[in-house]
């Protein structure tokens, strides 16, 4: 039990001590994991919204993989995507391989069905009827989207949030795709995890304390955007 | 349907129902001896004539120290002398075997922007490396490779940046620091990952490393797409690496399989094993020498 006390300890310590180490990777861990979940949701939910609102041949199953996707490990997505941008790759000139940007091009595929999914979930309960009757009052296609959106946005930033979720504590994509590189890509997640290859364990969990905390702050924020619709 | 599902949970688990293999020893170790594939060689052998069977868990030794220091493991095997002389020397250990030793090695790639090539001296190389600013990747872990780095990088006398952090331990406070040569992220890289990452990563860096020579010689003619970087600086004696095997004290942790954990030192110290050790081979190469008898063949 003093371990744990320890860490909580700790974690006060190392954020009450601007600890420059610490929250530079406090740093890189929101700004890779938000612009992931930001790209990934301006490519998801249109195509959640067109997913849903489109009938044509072969809907379901579309649905059914994008919510198996939903379950892709983090190492084939680093696999997949390591193979494109390692020097022998297809992109190796553009020597991706072990920077930021590799991160979040693998976190956005991570969670691009994610996003995709629960807006379909969330968009396909909606009455049809506000759809039609939106659209006899004379919007056009993005009104009409826009009017779903503004009904349905609790369920849809329910998505980005679980999201979001899923980048901040992935661990696989940016240790295979960032490499882990103090003062450069170097993650709350695997900060933990070398910690832990390290010994120093009350360290390790301290971090995982402050991520906790962190992402408090950011479903504090999330909630604001929400609105109390549906709350 | 209903005992369908019940069945599948009982598949699930009946694994972990039946009881542990009593002759089952744990053993933590560095990577460098399991990515070597030594261990495939080694540890079957021992199966065969003992029926004892290890299970390893490969880590940096750092963290295979700390198995130890918690009692998860009954035996470690590692490479950092003098740490591990510390741990048995504070009650942790039963004693140390001296078992084998190879050496490290500097590899970077073979255009060599740092000009070290054939030079013997490893901190005069590593002091080149840092002047050139050219790229090296480092373990930053608490490997034994990265205590040897540490060493050497002592010995250039290039004044090296120090980060402290500061963490509560047994309710005091206890700073942990991180020591390097400047240039973090330009041209110094920490990746705190295991010896055949670092490996990918410098070559996909095209950067300067620091090996041991067993982990490379897998790595560059053990697979079928051999790793792009050559050894650069060799022979240093500062570049000995030696490996210890330590059984956990009984006197500490009561609760491990000594006598079986022993058996293994001893036998790794014999004959049969030293022989093995010896004429360990990747790809027609020596990776590691003999300790114990040296002549063993």
């Amino acid at each position: 039990m003093d371990f744990l006390i320890d860490s909580f300890l700790s974690a006060i310590l190392i954020l009450w001590s601007f600890n420059p180490d610490v929250y530079f990777i406090i740093y890189v861990s929101l700004k890779v994991s938000l612009s992931a979940t930001l790209i990934a949701s301006l490519l998801g939910i249109p195509t959640g919204f067109m997913i849903s609102f489109k009938e044509f041949r072969g809907k379901r199953a579309v649905i059914i993989v994008l919510n198996s996707l939903m379950a892709l490990p983090t190492v084939v997505v680093g696999l997949l995507v390591y193979a494109f941008i390692c020097r022998k790759g297809l992109l190796g000139i553009l020597d991706l391989l072990y920077t930021q940007t590799a991160m979040v091009i693998g976190q956005v595929i991570l969670i691009f069905p994610i996003v995709t999914s629960l807006t379909i979930a969330a968009t396909s309960r909606v009455d049809e009827r506000y759809r039609k009757t939106a659209m006899t009052l004379g919007a056009g296609p993005l009104q009409t989207a826009l009017v779903i959106f503004r009904e349905t946005r609790f369920g849809i930033i329910a998505g980005v949030i679980a999201a979001f979720g899923r980048v901040i504590s992935e661990i696989g994509i940016s240790m295979m795709l960032g490499g882990n590189a103090k003062g450069y890509t170097r993650t709350m997640t695997t900060a933990m995890a070398l910690e832990y290859d390290k010994g120093e364990f009350v360290l390790g969990v301290a971090l995982g304390m402050v991520l906790l905390l962190i992402s408090l702050t950011i479903n504090i924020f999330f909630k604001y955007i929400q609105g109390r619709s549906g709350a | 349907m209903r005992l369908l599902i019940l069945l599948f949970f009982f598949a699930l688990y009946s694994p972990s129902l039946g009881l542990a293999d009593p002759k089952t020893i744990k053993m933590a170790t560095t990577t460098s001896t399991e990515n070597s594939g030594l261990l495939d060689v080694l540890v079957p052998e021992f199966t065969k004539e003992t029926g004892i069977h290890v299970k390893v868990f490969a880590k940096g030794t750092g963290a295979a120290l700390r198995d130890g220091l918690d009692g998860n493991v009954d035996i470690i095997f590692v490479h950092a002398k003098e740490r591990e002389k510390a741990f048995v020397a504070d009650g942790n250990g039963a004693y140390r075997l001296g078992v084998m030793h190879n050496d490290f090695v500097i590899l970077g790639p073979a255009s060599d922007p740092a000009k070290i090539k054939g030079k013997q001296d490893a901190v005069a190389a590593l002091k080149g490396i840092a002047r050139a600013r050219a790229k090296f990747v480092s373990r930053g872990d608490e490997s034994g490779t990265y205590t040897k780095e540490q060493a050497l990088w002592g010995g250039t006398g290039i004044k090296l940046e120090e980060e402290t952090t500061l963490i509560i331990k047994k309710g005091k406070k206890r700073s942990l620091s991180f020591r390097h040569p400047g240039g973090l992220g330009a041209w110094y890289f920490s990746v705190g990952q295991g010896m055949g990452k670092t490996l990918t990563y410098a070559e996909e860096k095209r950067a300067y490393t620091l090996s041991d020579r067993g982990t490379y010689l897998k790595y560059k003619y053990g697979r079928k797409q051999g790793l792009d970087l050559e050894i650069l600086c060799q022979g240093d004696p500062r570049l000995l690496n030696q490996y210890g095997i330590i059984p956990i004290s009984p006197k500490k942790y009561p609760h491990v399989k000594y006598e079986l954990a022993e058996r293994f030192a001893r036998w790794l110290v014999s004959p049969k094993a030293q022989a093995l050790i010896a004429n360990f081979k990747i790809q027609g190469k020596q990776a590691f020498y003999p300790d114990a008898i040296p002549d063993a063949r």
